[in-house]
């Protein structure tokens, strides 16, 4: 029964797409700690996971350095599948009906829906922006070569930044826990046929009509 | 830290009030600098590093009297030496003492992201506390006189004290005790203004009508202050600021944006429990797990005929 199951599901991510994906989720999360400890005094205790504050101005860069690489691992193997289309923008458009959960109203749309495809452009945005910014407050290494008016502007931006991603990362984890299954998918790679039936009709009928060992 | 001599008024990092019951009856103090009277013997430099166990490293000459070339960890006060030739075509050897300016609005402070990194005593001296220095050079981009340093080595910041283990125990600074011409002195911040302006009408009955106090508004005054024989133009002194302010855009960054952002994080993720709670989740029913199957089994003998 449950082998019988398991055929009647649909590869979404790859282990390699998974792995990339929570390794830039840990280094993320670690960088929200460490940088919200830096931002506001009511989250300074935050630094006390990392080690101290210290620990936390030492560490915070070089995770950022990393959560970086590991993005653009992410934005190499998924950017083609995140430009936006005609549907894309119908389905915009219908943001009422996607939030009241009235999916049968919504065009049908390939592997990502427009908010996945603009939140992919955000993060790219956010993570250029605070890799730039953030060499430039680094302070230990790069700071010095800097004048005062673009440290001070890179500080503004980088939190400006780290603001937009922070907020589009929990819309995304609230997307997951609301959405059915979209855990399980990066979780343990696949989906259910209904599932992508409902949510990506045009991504579904592709992946059916073209026999392969994905199924 | 315990109620004590220097009690404090602002600490870095705090949102709330620290014990203020006790203030000053006399006022703040301020350090007055007289540029007019300086001859630039180095003696307030040399008390500086004696006081505080502080020696830079000896350094090159680069063909001027600044030695160091800048404050460092070690360096806490500079003389500054500016040639200005006046519009009479003569020559003008300005020597300024740099150091912490004291800011009644400290820019370093604000900036500071560490509870108590940074304080502020109700005597008006700026302090910094470097057990709880994190290294993250925000008081540098706070500060608008580009006073703070740090250390390579440590990765905290330093920077002039006004000697605040002195004044607490009812001694002036140790720059002031050195000072051979009188051209620093130190007292409360009425008295010194008062002995400003004394020299300001002498130093204009001897032709120089610009005279005037150094104490900028844009930073709330400040416990430091100068004596110029220009101050229409403070920037003659080696650059310092004309009208130093903190800068908007760490204005911005360390007022307005933070409870904002971190308000509407936490509403973001109050959104969605809500949104949870009342619309619920999107989930896929058998009926429609059913009719995927079907439609997928359809296709699939479709191709195999």
């Amino acid at each position: 029964m449950s082998n019988e199951k398991e055929n009647l599901q649909i590869e979404r991510y790859t282990p390699n797409d998974r792995s990339f994906h929570w390794a830039t989720a840990i280094s993320f999360i670690l960088l929200a700690i460490s940088g919200l400890a830096m931002f506001h005094p009511a989250l300074f205790w935050l630094s006390n996971l990392l080690g101290g504050g210290q620990w936390t101005r030492i560490l915070h860069p070089f995770i950022g350095l990393l959560m970086f690489g590991l993005f653009a691992i992410l934005v190499f193997r998924f950017w083609h599948h995140n430009l936006m289309e005609p549907v894309d923008w119908q389905w915009l458009k219908q943001i009422d009906d996607v939030l009241n959960n009235r999916e049968e109203k919504l065009p049908h749309i390939g592997r990502y829906n427009a908010g996945q495809k603009l939140l992919f452009f955000t993060l790219l945005g956010c993570m250029i922006g605070l890799l730039l910014s953030g060499l430039v407050i680094w302070r230990a290494y790069f700071s010095w070569i800097f004048p005062i008016g673009i440290i001070r502007f890179s500080a503004l931006l980088h939190a400006f930044c780290a603001f937009i991603l922070i907020t589009s990362i929990i819309v995304h984890i609230y997307a997951a826990i609301w959405v059915k299954g979209s855990i399980g998918a990066m979780v343990r790679g696949k989906v259910s046929f209904g599932w992508a039936r409902k949510h990506h009709r045009l991504w579904f009928d592709e992946i059916v009509k073209t026999p392969n060992e994905k199924q | 830290m315990s109620l004590q001599s220097l009690d404090i008024k602002r600490l870095s990092a705090t949102t709330v009030e620290p014990p203020s019951a006790r203030e000053p009856i006399t006022g703040t103090v301020a350090k007055l600098i007289d540029v007019t009277k300086c001859i630039g013997c180095k003696a307030c430099q040399t008390a500086c590093m004696e006081w505080n166990d502080l020696r830079d490293e000896v350094g090159e000459n680069h063909g001027t009297y600044d030695n160091p070339r800048d404050m460092s960890e070690h360096s806490w006060t500079v003389m500054r030496f500016s040639e200005y030739e006046n519009p009479n075509g003569n020559l003008e050897w300005l020597i300024r003492k740099d150091g912490c300016m004291h800011c009644e609005d400290p820019g370093c402070l604000k900036a500071c992201p560490s509870p108590g990194a940074i304080v502020q005593y109700t005597n008006g001296i700026v302090d910094f506390h470097e057990e709880n220095c994190i290294g993250c050079g925000y008081c540098v981009s706070g500060c608008p006189f580009d006073v703070p340093r740090i250390s390579k080595k440590d990765n905290r910041a330093y920077k002039c004290t006004l000697c605040s283990d002195r004044v607490a125990v009812g001694q002036e600074p140790a720059c002031v005790k050195s000072c051979p011409t009188g051209a620093i002195v130190f007292g409360t911040k009425e008295d010194m203004k008062q002995h400003a302006a004394e020299r300001i009408i002498d130093l204009k009955s001897r032709g120089f009508d610009q005279a005037g106090l150094y104490d900028p508004a844009g930073v709330g005054g400040t416990h430091v202050m100068y004596v110029l024989h220009h101050a229409d133009n403070p920037s003659l002194y080696h650059g310092l600021p004309n009208k130093p302010r903190i800068s908007p855009m760490i204005g911005v960054w360390k007022g307005l944006a933070k409870p904002l952002a971190v308000a509407s994080m936490a509403a973001a993720a109050l959104i969605g429990f809500f949104h949870y709670t009342r619309i619920g989740p999107n989930e896929v029913s058998e009926e429609e797990e059913r009719e995927a199957i079907e439609e997928a089994q359809a296709s699939k003998e479709a191709h195999h005929e």
